[in-house]
């Protein structure tokens, strides 16, 4: 997700400025994803050049609301439409780690899989706690966005369980030194000649 | 730690069944304390020794060395009828297998233990009615079994765990076979009535019904492999960094 998407739902409520969509935007992912200001007026710069939104004339304060084009609209409405990819999302370091762990001499994988899990349970724990705790109705968006942490948490945790079925039936093939370059472009030469 | 604090300990607890070369060391030296108002998930793959370990601290099998105690009882030293009467006063057990009797109405599957116990019928019912409240079942109390929803009867087992003055709460796949959502009223009733001032032991594959609890224990091969740390004081500082 981008922040520009962000800031455009939050303009279809109604014209804000900078701080009050700052606000708003942290108010709305239970300030999971904290913003700074710079970052909202950059964001809102850009905005304006793809004409997505219209400055306003600045209020008494000295603040400039902004309010949603009807060609924002269209990026919004395209932006709900659309499934997110989960090539877009960033690689994960988890499983990179546990994949070097298997082939790097020296490791003990399952303690790797075990510090792991009790640190992820323990996140599980946190959102489930917070999640017990907010129970007013209007604290819906951010329970469905706890939600959203406690599966990919509880996924996280099955996924190391996984691992660790498969590492008890492993039997692990001897690990290779990668061929160093030089070594290989020698061996070639003596090949040849 | 104080030991008044702990309802439940387990003190370097192994239960071998078996002898000689055929010999299965289900637990192997485990200690563990749970105090009230603390709600405690053992996790661990199929045959790590968590069922064993919920039996021998609910006085449902006994350990071969090491001990048990419940709220400062050692239950090596109780004769069988004393620990059949510690079973029907102070612990509770919600079983995945309901053991509901179908020919008894909720209120008087709820009731049993009590009378078992001697208590006089009108204040068994009593009782159970309050424990049918808390699991917002009082409505129902004069159905059978058969004629309630899963979810139903799994709130009636229960309200039969925690019928009375039970301190100690043991609770083994609760959410069995119910939906999600289901299943998550029943760990919210659990961890109500631990908020309360019970002591409670969840056992559980599953991650996400771990996530009630307060500390999460691992077992692998009988012995406790790793604890996360405690979530007891840490509510506020929780909703400063993410809220």
């Amino acid at each position: 997700m981008s922040i520009r998407h962000g800031l455009l739902a939050l303009l279809e409520r109604g014209q804000m400025y900078g701080y009050q969509l700052r606000a708003a935007f942290e108010e709305s992912t239970g300030s999971t994803w904290p913003l700074n200001i710079g970052q909202v007026y950059t964001t809102l710069a850009r905005l304006e050049r793809d004409g997505l939104v219209r400055p306003l004339p600045e209020n008494e304060s000295g603040q400039r609301p902004y309010e949603i084009t009807d060609a924002g609209r269209a990026d919004l409405a395209m932006w709900f439409a659309t499934p997110i990819s989960r090539a877009d999302r960033p690689r994960d370091e988890l499983s990179i780690k546990l994949a070097l762990a298997l082939t790097t001499p020296g490791v003990d994988v399952r303690a790797v899989v075990q510090t792991q899990r009790t640190a992820t349970m323990r996140a599980l724990q946190e959102f489930t706690r917070l999640k017990y705790t907010s129970d007013k109705p209007e604290d819906l968006p951010w329970r469905l966005v706890l939600d959203a942490m406690i599966f990919q948490t509880e996924a996280e945790v099955r996924w190391l369980d996984h691992c660790e079925t498969s590492l008890v039936r492993h039997r692990p093939a001897p690990i290779r030194a990668v061929d160093h370059p030089e070594a290989v472009d020698r061996a070639g030469d003596e090949a040849r000649r | 730690m104080d030991p008044i604090d702990g309802v439940l300990e387990l003190r370097d607890v192994r239960r071998t069944h078996g002898t000689g070369e055929a010999a299965v060391h289900a637990l192997r030296g485990v200690s563990l304390t749970v105090r009230a108002g603390e709600l405690v998930a053992v996790m661990g793959p199929s045959g790590s020794g968590k069922s064993t370990l919920l039996a021998l601290a609910g006085g449902l099998d006994r350990p071969t060395s090491g001990e048990v105690v419940v709220e400062g009882e050692a239950l090596v030293g109780l004769s069988a009828r004393e620990l059949a009467r510690l079973r029907r006063r102070r612990i509770g057990y919600v079983f995945q297998d309901l053991n509901l009797l179908g020919s008894l109405t909720a209120v008087e599957n709820v009731a049993l233990p009590l009378e078992l116990d001697g208590a006089g019928v009108r204040a068994a019912r009593q009782s159970a009615l309050d424990a049918l409240r808390e699991v917002d079942l009082e409505d129902l109390a004069d159905r059978f079994p058969d004629q309630m929803s899963g979810g139903q009867q799994q709130r009636v087992a229960i309200a039969r765990a925690l019928v009375g003055e039970r301190r100690l709460v043991l609770a083994d796949e609760p959410t069995g076979a119910l939906d999600s959502q289901t299943g998550e009223a029943v760990l919210h009733l659990l961890r109500r009535r631990v908020d309360a001032g019970a002591a409670g032991v969840l056992v559980t594959h599953e991650a996400r019904h771990a996530g009630w609890a307060d500390r999460v224990v691992f077992l692998r091969d009988g012995v406790m492999v790793d604890s996360t740390a405690p979530l007891i004081g840490v509510d506020h500082l929780l909703s400063g960094s993410l809220r």
